[in-house]
């Protein structure tokens, strides 16, 4: 049962602890700086940040466990054009930058081995580290895939890698979800990639594309860690499920919206999973201004709409993809929005606690295990 | 020798004192004093080398024309000055 949070968001990462009865904000580091995203790593205690400058660029920072000073650690970096090359192009005619433009994901990349670390990348970069963070390699073998250079940006103006998925039964299998770019497959430790798309369905594309693998817009890939067959996504237009290990998905119509960003997984129990909707892509705010989460326990055949502790009348909170998070022990859940509420659930959302409503906008959630 | 100074903001990140280095081109220069700080490299340029979008550099009293290569000339008696690029709002 974790007992601490660690919220990336536009203004610092804030540091929550659960008291005797109530949650409340303990801590909050890099105060006024945009933190994109956060890694609280079970391995060995340190948290990993990324921080997003204006100005001054993307870094990652490190607190090792117990360290009360964080190191900055290096930045993932894209290789230099050979010289003469002109830049390649995106599908819409626009140079894809050679920069690393925003730290999109970040995640533990071998349960056996701490200090090996996985980081996405906007403008669809895939990084590997062996030395928590001291240096970074580009995984070429997605870099250098022909199609690649067909991912196209979704809300952001380039594509993005935002899921990195390692498969609990053998670290060398990993999937990532590109917005957009669809989900992308490696049962070799990331020399070889596949894509994994299959049954996605984009409405925002001509019909004739709409089930083209390459053109799906992943908002957020899961895999359930007890299960490890099982797989979700929140997609652009819709929810999906396999049960296959991402051969084929199956769409899932969800109350009271399929539309949204976040979703996540029970650790153990087949078929259970959370979601955060919104009303549209076009719309993105709550449906009829009630803040709800979507559950269900029997694998998409009937869901829940969990409202008990959320505001349900004129709420605008957005909850983008890293903003839901779960627990080890599954009872516990934390979501965190556009608009800087954060609510707990310690009853898997059968009832939530606003910690705070008034935070700096929430990128990122994610509960701190074994601290 | 060129002196170089840096924007208050950066300080807060990584200490950048103002100093006096050799150069004669804005590389030249930037390189010199990222050679005795080298976490400062990464603030104020991009991996490629460029000076980074939201960053300026003036020389003399006049923003630098190539961003990219840094090739602008620098007097030996020269002021250079790393800011931020401001744009409204």
């Amino acid at each position: 049962m974790s007992n601490r949070i660690l919220a990336a968001t536009r203004k610092g990462l804030f540091s929550i602890e659960r008291g005797k009865s109530r949650w409340t904000v303990k801590k909050v580091h890099f105060l006024g700086d945009n933190a994109t995203m956060v890694l609280p790593d079970p391995r060995d205690g340190s948290v990993y940040v990324a921080l997003g400058h204006g100005h001054f660029g993307v870094k990652l920072h490190r607190l090792r466990a117990g360290a009360r000073k964080w190191d900055e650690i290096a930045t993932p970096a894209l290789p230099a054009r050979p010289e003469g090359t002109p830049p390649r192009m995106d599908p819409m005619g626009r140079p894809i930058p050679d920069t690393v433009q925003l730290v999109w994901a970040l995640e533990a990349a071998d349960p056996a081995r701490p200090g090996t670390l996985w980081c996405g990348t906007i403008p669809g970069g895939l990084f590997r580290s062996e030395d928590a963070g001291a240096s970074w390699e580009l995984n070429r073998g997605l870099w250098d895939h022909p199609k690649r250079l067909e991912w196209v940006g979704g809300g952001a103006d380039y594509p993005g890698i935002h899921s990195v998925c390692v498969d609990p039964r053998d670290a060398r299998r990993v999937a990532v979800g590109v917005s957009t770019g669809g989900v992308w497959l490696t049962t070799d430790g990331g020399i070889s990639w596949t894509i994994s798309s299959h049954g996605l369905r984009a409405d925002y594309m001509p019909p004739e594309q709409a089930n083209d693998p390459y053109f799906q817009d992943v908002h957020r890939l899961v895999q359930s860690p007890g299960q490890p067959a099982e797989w979700w996504i929140q997609h652009h237009n819709g929810v999906f499920r396999s049960t296959n290990d991402a051969a084929l998905w199956e769409e899932l119509q969800i109350p009271p919206s399929s539309f949204g960003f976040a979703v996540v997984a029970h650790p153990r129990d087949s078929g259970t999973a959370w979601f955060v909707p919104g009303m549209s892509d076009q719309r993105r705010v709550p449906v009829d201004g009630r803040v709800v989460v979507t559950r269900t326990r029997d694998g998409g055949r009937s869901f829940e709409v969990l409202t008990k502790g959320l505001p349900q009348r004129q709420a605008y909170d957005i909850t983008y993809r890293h903003g839901l998070d779960i627990d080890a022990s599954g009872d516990r859940l934390a979501f965190g929005t556009t608009t800087g509420s954060l609510w707990v659930t310690e009853d898997q959302g059968d009832s939530w606690k606003a910690v705070s409503e008034h935070l700096p906008p929430i990128y990122c959630v994610r509960f701190v295990e074994g601290g | 020798m060129p002196t170089v100074q840096f924007t208050d903001n950066i300080q807060r990140h990584v200490p950048c004192p103002p100093t006096q280095v050799q150069g004669t081109t804005v590389r030249e220069v930037l390189d010199a004093v990222f050679a005795d700080n080298p976490r400062a490299r990464g603030y104020v340029l991009d991996e490629q080398g460029a000076l980074r979008k939201h960053m300026a550099i003036f020389l003399d009293g006049r923003m630098i024309l190539d961003r990219t290569s840094l090739s602008d000339a620098v007097q030996p008696d020269a002021k250079v000055y790393v800011m931020q690029a401001l744009s409204g709002g």
